[in-house]
């Protein structure tokens, strides 16, 4: 490439007269302001949190309903079909309001709100201008008592939700995702996040309108309202629009997933892939175990953040990935932990070996002082500023009310970090992250990986 | 929307810099744009501005490798860098006390980044893995911001691939790394930006105090990149192995958004009243009453509204089911701009549309990242930060008869249209095969 222009040499362009400079000492940190909050229990059941956070003049709504199936196991039940059909028809239609209306209404108070559904819970989100919290609730409750599910609605979306699963299921990470689950929890409902197609064909009309009054219920629901609003007057409103949804008995909770055991990574193929999905899963803590603040540190240093292990060797020594990250997933009554990385098929082999590599060093050449530090310090300071916005509280939030808890747990969060020490780390690490611990499943095209993974081992081929 | 307080000044090395104060969160951003994206790069070379990107990461003066992601992490704090069309961009978003360091980190790069073979080699691989994983490996990589270009424009700045093909890439090398920042990453061409919780004197004394010493050097004469609008319907042919269902993307151009920013706000409303929500046009027509898609978008940009100079692109794109021709899909999108053309929006269309953006623009200035990152590139691109605030008042101000000629100017017969096929598909559309691939 020629430059306009002649140029330093990349030697001159790397050094100054100065030479390095001293990395600057941290400032004084101010606390964030205490967050005013209600959390309570309407007397139909449905806990409401709100929180007045009031840097811009909007709100946020999260309204999160349990929504389980019913059955121990998926094999012949319709529910998640169901569950889709509802999700994507809940807000077409109503006494009062059209599709188009319940549109029209919500953008001219600068709004949006969406339905979606997984195994554990049906999510009803959305946002406004704060001027336009009362006509989101009143949508909201307007959906929730009065849904219609207008047939003509019903037939479209459910057609359009065989393309849609078509589409999801064309993804490699999809793929990855949906073969990791059944791998991990067989035919546990939390393993099915999407229906199958000729599921989604033979729902009715009737099928959905049995499901909302069953399962659409507030006890055991919650609603989270953040944004530039009293929170006194936001449970007001709340009660106000949504006192009376009614229902009988509390909106349906997942039985206990198994727990992950380690085992053989399983191959799935898939002909003519360039690049492959690594996915491991071990077992992990919930978030009230005490041990949990010394498990998260544990594995940030693994994989759970850039300055990590596993980032660090698979991506920066060796280029083998552009993403490679470890994270908790909360399960009903657990959590796991999971490793995700992506790499070309040349490499695949190379990178599971080195993941394992890394899996085993944690425990037995356990996180340094200086590494607990650095995730330390990135494990408080991530927290305030994925919570500083509005739309990021209101979701970190909700996500904590489905596990059973509060902003309690969030506010005394950092001091349960700081608390940490290096030893509770590596006891951590020492047991969640053995390699033995570990199983997983791993997408690519087997053709080309076959071979150095029957060498590698602990891998089940096709 | 009210105007936040804004402080700008230049130092005498040219760097142009943006204070955006707010003590609402006890955090801060960071940004630094570069008046350089993958429009600027050379023929053989594609790629090259996204890979440098990736080496500015990777170490500089007084930072080993991978000691940037340390330090920032190590403060609380996350970080990334993007390439686009006519910028490249840097940020942290850290807890405020780490305000310091990241000015530190952002002007030890400016100063005197480490281009490595060894690190070159390493990114090229990194870079490589990122595009099988966005592109190569996946159903629609690429639709439409890599595949569109080429069929709407003639020239190699905007009608090249921005992510750049494996061999040249391959072909990169340190010196030409060191032509690359030598020529377009001197602090006259660059905007750094803080936004957040600081005091403004304290923040200017800290700029000082780590980029004044950054040495001046001379800025590159901006190209222009401007072309002749497309003569005639331009047509290509996609076909993707991993794709379920065909789809499609029409590309138009718009005014010039620097020049003319009222304008091509008029194609930004236009794109609302078309696809935002379930009552607009052809979310109604396409995906509702006729059932043709499973979904439809359109916008301003293929990297989002007000983030290139001209030429810029308006697209609508579309999955639909191969049972439904591609033809059937542009006669309904072009009945309805015609529809649009003729009778013009309502005044509730136009309402909606304005509302809702200005609860998307109050939601993005919430958010730290895209608040530091909006203010810095339209201080860049648009030489004012502030129209970020002013966006939702002058969207406001669109008529209905603008966005009317704004549909009209939507000709058929100036039009790139690309028709991505699923590769061994039987193809339901018998006429749209045996094109150029």
């Amino acid at each position: 490439m020629s430059a306009p222009t002649t140029h330093r040499s990349a030697e001159e362009i790397g050094r100054t007269e100065l030479g390095p400079r001293p990395f600057p000492e941290l400032g004084e940190q101010r606390a964030a302001a205490d967050l005013a909050s209600v959390d309570t229990v309407l007397t139909n059941g449905l806990r409401v949190i709100a929180v007045r956070r009031s840097s811009v003049p909007l709100v946020e709504v999260r309204l999160r309903i349990p929504f389980a199936d019913p059955a121990a196991s998926t094999v012949g039940s319709t529910h998640a079909a169901r569950a889709e059909v509802l999700a994507n028809t809940v807000l077409t239609g109503t006494a009062g309001r059209s599709r188009v209306d319940v549109d029209t209404e919500l953008a001219l108070v600068g709004g949006e709100l969406d339905a979606t559904v997984d195994p554990e819970r049906l999510a009803l989100s959305g946002n406004a201008l704060v001027s336009g919290l009362d006509t989101v609730l009143d949508v909201l409750r307007d959906a929730l008592t009065g849904a219609t599910y207008p047939a003509e609605e019903v037939d479209r979306e459910r057609a359009r939700l065989v393309e849609r699963i078509r589409l999801a299921r064309s993804q490699p990470n999809v793929i990855a995702r949906e073969a990791l689950q059944r791998h991990l929890y067989g035919d546990h409902p939390f393993a099915k996040e999407m229906p199958e197609a000729e599921e989604v064909a033979a729902v009715t009309r009737d099928d959905v309108l049995a499901l909302h009054a069953s399962a659409v219920l507030p006890r055991g629901s919650v609603l989270v309202v953040v944004g530039d609003v009293e929170p006194d007057a936001a449970v007001r409103a709340v009660e106000n629009a949504l006192g009376g949804w009614g229902g009988e008995g509390a909106a349906r909770t997942l039985s206990p997933l198994p727990v992950v055991q380690g085992g053989n990574v399983l191959l799935v193929h898939r002909p003519g892939a360039v690049q492959s999905q690594i996915r491991l899963a071990g077992r992990g803590l919930v978030r009230t175990d005490p041990r949990y603040p010394a498990l998260q540190i544990a594995n940030l240093v693994f994989g759970g953040f850039f300055s990590s292990r596993l980032v660090e060797n698979i991506r920066e020594d060796k280029g083998y990935t552009y993403s490679a990250r470890s994270h908790p997933e909360f399960t009903p009554g657990g959590a796991a932990l999971l490793v995700d990385a992506d790499t070309a098929s040349e490499v695949t082999a190379a990178a599971l070996l080195e993941t394992r590599y890394e899996l085993g060093r944690l425990g037995l050449v356990p996180p340094s002082e200086s590494e607990v530090d650095t995730a330390r310090r990135y494990a408080i300071g991530s927290l305030l500023t994925a919570t500083s916005s509005q739309g990021g509280l209101a979701s970190f939030l909700v996500n904590l009310a489905g596990l059973g808890l509060g902003i309690e747990w969030f506010t005394g969060h950092p001091d349960r970090l700081a608390g940490v020490t290096v030893d509770e780390v590596a006891a951590a690490a020492l047991e969640f992250f053995a390699p033995s611990a570990f199983t997983g499943v791993l997408v690519g095209d087997a053709d080309l990986l076959a071979p150095q993974l029957r060498s590698l081992g602990g891998v089940t081929l096709p | 929307m009210a105007l936040p307080e804004l402080h700008r000044f230049t130092l005498p090395n040219g760097l142009r810099v943006v204070l955006a104060p707010d003590p609402s969160a006890p955090v801060v951003g960071v940004s630094v744009h570069y008046d350089v994206g993958f429009r600027s790069e050379p023929e053989g070379r594609t790629g090259f501005a996204h890979l440098f990107e990736h080496l500015m990461f990777q170490g500089s003066e007084s930072l080993e490798k991978l000691a940037h992601f340390r330090h920032v992490q190590s403060s609380g704090g996350t970080f990334n860098g993007s390439t686009h069309p006519d910028y490249t961009d840097y940020y942290q978003v850290l807890p405020s006390a780490a305000l310091e360091r990241a000015l530190f980190l952002e002007a030890d790069r400016m100063r005197a980044p480490k281009l490595t073979e060894e690190n070159l080699r390493n990114q090229i691989d990194v870079v490589k893995e990122e595009i099988r994983l966005n592109v190569l490996n996946r159903p629609y990589g690429g639709f439409p911001w890599i595949l569109l270009p080429p069929v709407l424009f003639q020239t190699f700045p905007n009608a090249h691939n921005g992510y750049g093909d494996f061999t040249d890439l391959e072909n990169a090398t340190v010196d030409d790394c060191a032509a690359f920042f030598d020529t377009y990453y001197a602090p006259g061409n660059a905007v750094l930006t803080v936004a957040g919780d600081f005091e403004p004197d304290v923040a200017k004394g800290l700029v000082e105090k780590h980029f004044g010493d950054v040495p001046a050097r001379p800025v590159p004469t901006r190209p222009s990149f401007a072309e002749a609008p497309p003569k005639g319907e331009q047509r290509a042919y996609h076909s993707d192995k991993h794709a379920p269902m065909p789809a499609i993307a029409l590309g138009y151009r718009i005014p010039d958004p620097v020049a003319e920013v009222e304008g091509y706000l008029a194609y930004l409303v236009l794109a609302g009243v078309l696809t935002d929500g379930d009552g607009s046009r052809l979310q109604q027509r396409l995906v509702h009453r006729d059932a043709l898609v499973v979904d439809v978008g359109a916008g301003c940009g293929l990297f989002g509204p007000l983030e290139a100079r001209d030429p810029d692109t308006f697209s609508v794109t579309a999955i639909h089911p191969p049972d439904v021709t591609s033809e059937q899909v542009i006669a309904a999108v072009d009945e309805e701009l015609l529809r649009l053309a003729e009778e013009g929006p309502s005044e509730q269309e136009l309402a909606k549309v304005t509302a809702r953006w200005v609860s998307t623009m109050h939601r993005e200035h919430d958010r730290l990242t895209s608040r530091t990152l909006g203010l810095g590139s339209a201080e860049l691109l648009f030489g004012r930060a502030e129209l970020l605030y002013e966006l939702p008042e002058k969207l406001a101000a669109i008529t209905t008869d603008e966005v009317a000629a704004a549909a009209k100017a939507l000709r058929p017969d100036s039009r790139a249209v690309l028709i991505l096929n699923p590769a061994g598909a039987d193809a339901g559309d018998a006429s749209d095969n045996g094109g150029t691939e």
